[in-house]
């Protein structure tokens, strides 16, 4: 093999995020709030080690945080969205292959250099994305997408232990075998709670005893997604790189507005609606979709004001469903949105396009919302009584409410606004 | 759900809306000549993905061209020298200064008789941000 993945992991990159710009946050325990309901999202070093849990509601934890002094900041998603662009910017500069995960993972392909050169070469990538960006990351090496997984777990209890720099290379055989016997199979990528209770009744632990079990087997119980992990800890890519093409495919919902619109309530209803239509699209087609762009422009030509913006994200997995759409859009309208112009024009495009296979189950154990079921009812009621029957209510609710949330806490648009931007005292 | 910005400085038609336009069915006439434009940014940015701009407040700088309200063009790629204004982040705050070593002692000095140079007292952490490569000043 001529090439090795290694997982690049930004740590607590929304408080990492929040710390570059504001340096009285450092060394400071810090927690990010998710937008709508106030559940903890993200959380410094210290907050994790107090023992307060990923995804709980802040007032259930308020008096922890009062007593150790933490910061409590409501969700910059502009600035998180642009710093994380930057970090893959700088990784793209430093490997042959990249595919950004989520919005502080990246899996990049490296040369197969020995062991040594490999950690030198992740310490050099470590400090150049936080020396050119801001953001601490930690580098797993391995020879596959589930082996550098688990040298990220590997890295990240070293780190917790004091030893390393979060910087970790997997061992060759036999050594990898002995870190494979001390890696629970719950903890391996892709197992999910049912698998794991399946394969702890046959007396499979660790995952050194996973990969190790007769391939015939595994299909049989744990379907051809199984053996493909087993493959993966034996040191057998089978989790391609999907890299992301320039010229890949994609669907395009938009709309100029009778009239100008300067309402933001009303862009968000818009781009809502075209989100819902865009997804209506791919399940008419048998597709799932990825990645999805929204943009607003004001008219291009006569007396200014001229504006245009357009922002990307990309989902947590492929899908046809609406509401994952639709909630992107609201969040890159936040991103791109500017108070003042009348806006002509908005509308979304979705891309990172494929045929829907068979539901292969997340990869990385999240959990799964299975919205099909849902869709195929929404199609067909749409179907015989009209479109736009029922939908997201996003799309339209007389009135839409402002979703306010502890607004007074969010930092400055630090990176996206002229009017935002850092201070530096002279 | 996870959010990616646009590269910031490609220039704006190149993105999407050259598809929406298309689509409308009216290709400006002009557009086959967009690439030739100057791009500021091109100019003024070396190290895109470590570049950030950061706001002036105060009058400290003002001999080395930098005055209250600028926006500073701030290079973290580029390895801070003796000599060069950086900005730094000491104790709770950036601040904007021109950085001299001297016996492996770090001092940042102030460009204004009105100011003190700051010298990093022993346990205070210095910690140089960014290296300033541009300033941009509204003339009128």
């Amino acid at each position: 093999m001529d090439s090795v993945i290694a997982l690049i992991d930004c740590q607590a990159f929304y408080v990492s995020c929040e710390r570059v710009f504001d340096p009285a946050l450092r060394g400071r325990p810090t927690v990010v709030l998710s937008n709508n309901d106030g559940c903890i999202i993200a959380r410094s070093a210290s907050v994790k080690a107090a023992g307060v849990p990923m995804g709980a509601p802040v007032f259930k934890w308020r008096d922890e945080l009062e007593a150790m002094d933490a910061a409590v900041l409501s969700s910059n998603y502009a600035l998180y969205a642009d710093l994380s662009r930057r970090v893959t910017a700088v990784l793209e500069t430093m490997s042959i292959d990249l595919e950004r995960y989520s919005i502080d993972e990246c899996f990049v392909t490296l040369p197969a250099l020995d062991r040594d050169a490999l950690r030198a070469l992740g310490e050099r990538i470590r400090r150049r994305v936080r020396d050119w960006v801001g953001i601490p990351v930690r580098v797993a090496i391995g020879p596959t997408k589930s082996l550098a997984k688990i040298a990220d777990e590997k890295a990240k209890a070293d780190k917790r232990a004091g030893d390393g720099t979060g910087v970790y290379v997997c061992p060759p055989e036999p050594d990898l075998d002995v870190l494979l016997y001390r890696t629970d199979v719950g903890d391996v990528w892709g197992i999910g709670p049912s698998y794991e209770e399946t394969l702890r009744e046959h007396g499979v632990t660790t995952a050194a005893e996973f990969r190790a079990l007769p391939d015939p087997w595994i299909r049989s119980t744990m379907t051809v997604v199984g053996l493909r992990l087993a493959r993966e800890l034996r040191g057998q890519r089978c989790l391609d790189l999907d890299l992301v093409g320039p010229d890949r495919q994609s669907l395009v919902r938009s709309r100029s507005f009778g009239a100008p619109v300067e309402a933001k309530a009303e862009l968000r209803q818009a781009l809502a609606k075209h989100a819902q239509r865009a997804a209506e699209k791919l399940r008419e087609e048998d597709l799932v979709a990825r990645g999805i762009s929204a943009f607003i422009t004001t008219k291009t030509h006569g007396p200014p004001p001229h504006y245009a913006d357009e922002a990307q994200a990309t989902l947590d997995e492929h899908t046809a469903a609406a509401p994952p759409f639709v909630r992107s859009s609201r969040r890159l309208l936040d991103a791109i949105y500017r108070a003042g112009p009348a806006y002509r024009k908005a509308g979304v495009m979705l891309y990172a396009i494929r045929p829907r296979r068979p539901h292969q189950g997340s990869l990385f154990g999240r959990p799964v919302q299975d919205d099909e079921a849902l869709m195929q009812a929404v199609d067909r009621i749409n179907g015989t009584m009209g479109r736009g029957t029922i939908g997201v209510a996003a799309a339209g609710l007389p009135g839409d409410r402002d979703w306010t949330m502890t607004r007074d806490n969010t930092s400055q648009h630090y990176t996206t606004r002229w009017d935002e931007l850092p201070v530096a005292r002279a | 759900m996870t959010a990616a910005r646009p590269a910031r400085h490609t220039p704006r038609l190149r993105q999407p809306f050259f598809l929406t336009r298309v689509e409308a069915g009216f290709p400006s006439p002009a557009s086959d000549y967009v690439e030739t434009e100057l791009d500021l940014a091109e100019h003024l940015i070396e190290h895109e993905a470590a570049t950030y701009y950061l706001r002036v407040s105060g009058t400290s700088m003002t001999r080395a061209g930098i005055h209250d309200g600028d926006i500073l063009v701030v290079d973290r790629a580029v390895e801070p020298a003796d000599g060069d204004v950086v900005v730094a982040a000491l104790d709770a705050e950036l601040t904007v200064k021109r950085l001299r070593t001297r016996d492996g002692r770090a001092f940042l000095v102030p460009e204004s008789q009105h100011h003190d140079p700051i010298p990093v007292r022993d346990g205070q952490e210095l910690v140089v941000w960014g290296v300033v490569q541009h300033v941009v000043h509204e003339v009128s």
